[in-house]
């Protein structure tokens, strides 16, 4: 469903991605991670072109994100996605966090738009706080709003950037939660988190990231079981072992 | 409809028979920056100590500083050039009132535009300087009394030589506020540069040249002014210290 | 040296100076600020975009607009304004354009490059992932502009436009230049005829300052709400 191939992204001189390609198909649940700076944020960010990127390609179902022929809106309106900071907008209640993009882009009915939101608030546990403003609600309680945003448009697929990483501990089982949820509903997913609990719950694969590169590519049994990488099994040691 | 240019309409003799059209316009880049240095002098001494004040704990100095920036901020210039020009002199005793009428023609219109001008941008300083001191953490003053620093002191070695730092890039445009400023002082009959390049198209029916003249000394006069306050922050930059130049702020 | 003072001739030529000079002054204001704030907003997305040419139109607009005197800008627009309007209409000779359009032209085109500042300002504090978000919803670069970024930047900026509305409504003063009957020019009036510059010299800074400060004062309060509210 999602093909990344061989992309390359610079930042003046300064080489970002390396010769980035992954699959990820359709039902599949993929965690990205790696230490920070190596590419894994830039990397997700490319998969809806929200970065542009100056070599290779990514499509989704086949159509090119850096064709300039590409309707990006439309495109990005299938796909989900959820950032670290949540990025609600701070000047609209969670209902209208909800509708905008319904109504502006799918060019659904205020009513429909409406309904559409009242579930999916409902799903997440946020249905009382439907009227509220984002600044009126805990970190977790935002990020669970921000994930009903983006399957409110319903989306072939989401993509997760860091999603627990801006929340207080207590809050992340709240939103990790409700990522599980969706994992066997068998949404397709792209997630870049350090929450290896998660991965190997739920992920199908794992892609280790550094300095730019895409060091490892493995089913998530494989990647924790026997890291092929020195640099991998580094990183899990650091992160696992307490 | 055609406009016929003549560029070289700055070469033809002026109709006072002096000089060229150009010599008018030099003269009056002369007075603009004459005004405008002067009441540089008035706007820094009077709004550093006026906002110096306005930071101190002392209740009834912060509300008369408080007063005075009001009080110029809130009439317009032109007004306020009016008042310097024309009513101050009927309000000091009569003695002094006749001397100030009877300064010969530049300095009858000079004085009374630099005083207007230095005490108008005096405000605007105050309130910069004011927020220099102020965006300075609060335990720099602390530590200052907590050596056995007296208040002045603490200002002088502590406070103010941090903020003097901060406040230069607002300062800059404060600068070259006074300049553009001080044309609203060809109302009260100064001959500085837009009054000149005024006359200039009046006499030459050369409109968009006179004006494009002005337009381009004045470019120039701020090129040099950043150029100047520029060499000026790098004189005195405190290695390590990055100034945060606040918020954005309405103005001119 | 009060012994003489006049205070009939204010009361006398009160209505002249609020019926025809005040309204003047108050309807150049909102003028000029509607057009100055869309113009200057434009200018600020201008100014932002990548398109090269466009941010370099934008800033060196802004940049001409601010280093000159307004004074020098009204008369440059004053003359400039019929010649303009003569090419845009094809006329052969400069066409008459009323001083009071004059001075709205004047006075929007130049406070837009001030509201651009403000605006361009406003619109780099919301943090970039306001607009991936919209972007990642599928939203185009004018929903996201006009439904996320510029409500947020305009509520953030309310005191400063505001505060900038402020001086504009005194800038307007300098429409004197022209020989228009504004607040003050109605005032200067009044004090060349009846040879009483002072009384309306005094009286026109009082209602200047009464008018600039109640509003400053509201614009200080407005900003202690906003910032409780957020």
């Amino acid at each position: 469903m999602i093909s990344i191939q061989n992309i390359s992204k610079w930042y003046g001189t300064f080489q970002v991605l390396k010769n980035c390609s992954t699959e990820v198909a359709k039902g599949e649940v993929v965690v990205v991670c790696g230490p920070s700076g190596s590419g894994k944020s830039t990397l997700i960010k490319c998969v809806n072109a929200l970065e542009p990127f100056q070599q290779g390609d990514v499509t989704v179902n086949g159509i090119s994100v850096s064709d300039p022929k590409t309707d990006l809106p439309r495109l990005r309106s299938q796909i989900g996605m959820v950032f670290q900071h949540f990025e609600l907008f701070p000047h609209m209640t969670v209902t209208e966090n909800l509708t905008l993009a319904q109504i502006k882009v799918l060019g659904r009915s205020r009513e429909e738009a409406g309904a559409k939101a009242h579930a999916l608030l409902k799903r997440v546990g946020m249905e009382v706080h439907a009227e509220k403003f984002p600044g009126q609600l805990s970190g977790g309680q935002q990020q669970r709003v921000a994930i009903a945003r983006g399957l409110a448009m319903d989306p072939i697929a989401m993509l997760f950037d860091e999603p627990t990483s801006a929340l207080d501990p207590e809050m992340i089982n709240e939103v990790l939660d409700v990522m599980v949820g969706l994992a066997h509903e068998g949404m397709t997913m792209m997630v870049v988190t350090h929450e290896m609990g998660f991965a190997s719950k739920v992920a199908n694969r794992v892609i280790f990231m550094d300095e730019g590169e895409i060091v490892e590519d493995a089913p998530t049994n494989d990647f924790f079981g026997k890291p092929r990488s020195e640099r991998a099994q580094h990183f899990l040691s650091k992160i696992l072992h307490h | 409809m055609k406009y016929n240019w003549n560029w070289l309409i700055f070469w033809e003799p002026a109709p006072d028979g002096v000089g060229v059209y150009l010599s008018w316009l030099i003269s009056g880049l002369g007075w603009t920056v004459g005004t405008a240095l002067a009441a540089w002098v008035i706007a820094l001494v009077l709004g550093a100590a006026v906002g110096t004040l306005r930071t101190t704990p002392i209740r009834w100095a912060v509300r008369l500083g408080n007063m005075y920036v009001e009080l110029f901020r809130n009439i317009p210039l032109l007004v306020q050039m009016f008042l310097w020009y024309f009513v101050l002199p009927e309000l000091v005793p009569t003695t002094i009132g006749d001397a100030i009428k009877q300064l010969a023609p530049p300095w009858g219109s000079y004085w009374p535009a630099v005083l207007c001008l230095g005490f108008y941008t005096s405000a605007r300083v105050a309130e910069q300087t004011r927020a220099g001191i102020n965006s300075l953490p609060r335990g720099q003053s602390m530590a200052g009394t907590a050596l056995g620093l007296t208040l002045p002191q603490t200002y002088r070695y502590v406070l103010l030589p941090m903020a003097f730092r901060i406040v230069l890039p607002p300062l800059t445009s404060e600068f070259m506020n006074i300049i553009k400023n001080s044309a609203v002082a060809l109302t009260i009959g100064l001959v500085e540069l837009t009054s000149r390049a005024r006359a200039m198209q009046e006499f030459s029916f050369q409109v968009f040249e006179a004006f494009t003249a002005a337009t381009v000394i004045y470019i120039l006069l701020n090129i040099v002014v950043v150029i100047l306050m520029r060499f000026v922050e790098k004189k005195v930059a405190v290695p390590g210290f990055i100034g945060s130049a606040g918020g954005p702020q309405a103005g001119h | 040296m009060f012994a003489g003072f006049d205070l009939d001739v204010i009361q006398r030529s009160l209505p002249y100076l609020f019926r025809e000079g005040m309204t003047f002054t108050l309807t150049l204001t909102a003028l000029a600020m509607s057009g100055g704030v869309v113009f200057g907003t434009l200018l600020a997305m201008m100014r932002l975009s990548s398109l090269g040419p466009l941010s370099w139109f934008a800033g060196g607009y802004v940049n001409l607009m601010r280093s000159i005197p307004l004074v020098l800008v009204i008369f440059w627009f004053y003359f400039l304004v019929p010649w303009i309007g003569g090419w845009i209409i094809g006329a052969d000779r400069p066409i008459q354009v009323g001083a009071f359009w004059s001075s709205v032209i004047t006075f929007t085109l130049f406070e837009a490059a001030y509201y651009c500042e403000i605006m361009r300002a406003g619109i780099q504090s919301i943090p970039r992932g306001q607009v991936s978000a919209g972007y990642a919803l599928g939203l185009n670069y004018w929903q996201t502009m006009g439904k996320i970024v510029l409500p947020q930047a305009f509520r953030n900026m309310t005191p400063v436009l505001l505060t900038q509305t402020i001086i504009l409504f005194q800038d307007t003063s300098l429409v004197y230049v022209l020989s228009i009957t504004d607040f003050l020019g109605a005032a200067s009036k009044v004090a060349q005829r009846d040879g009483r510059l002072i009384e309306m010299y005094l009286f026109v800074a009082v209602v200047y300052f009464i008018i600039s400060f109640a509003a400053s004062y509201s614009v200080r309060r407005l900003q202690a709400r906003i910032a409780i509210v957020r």
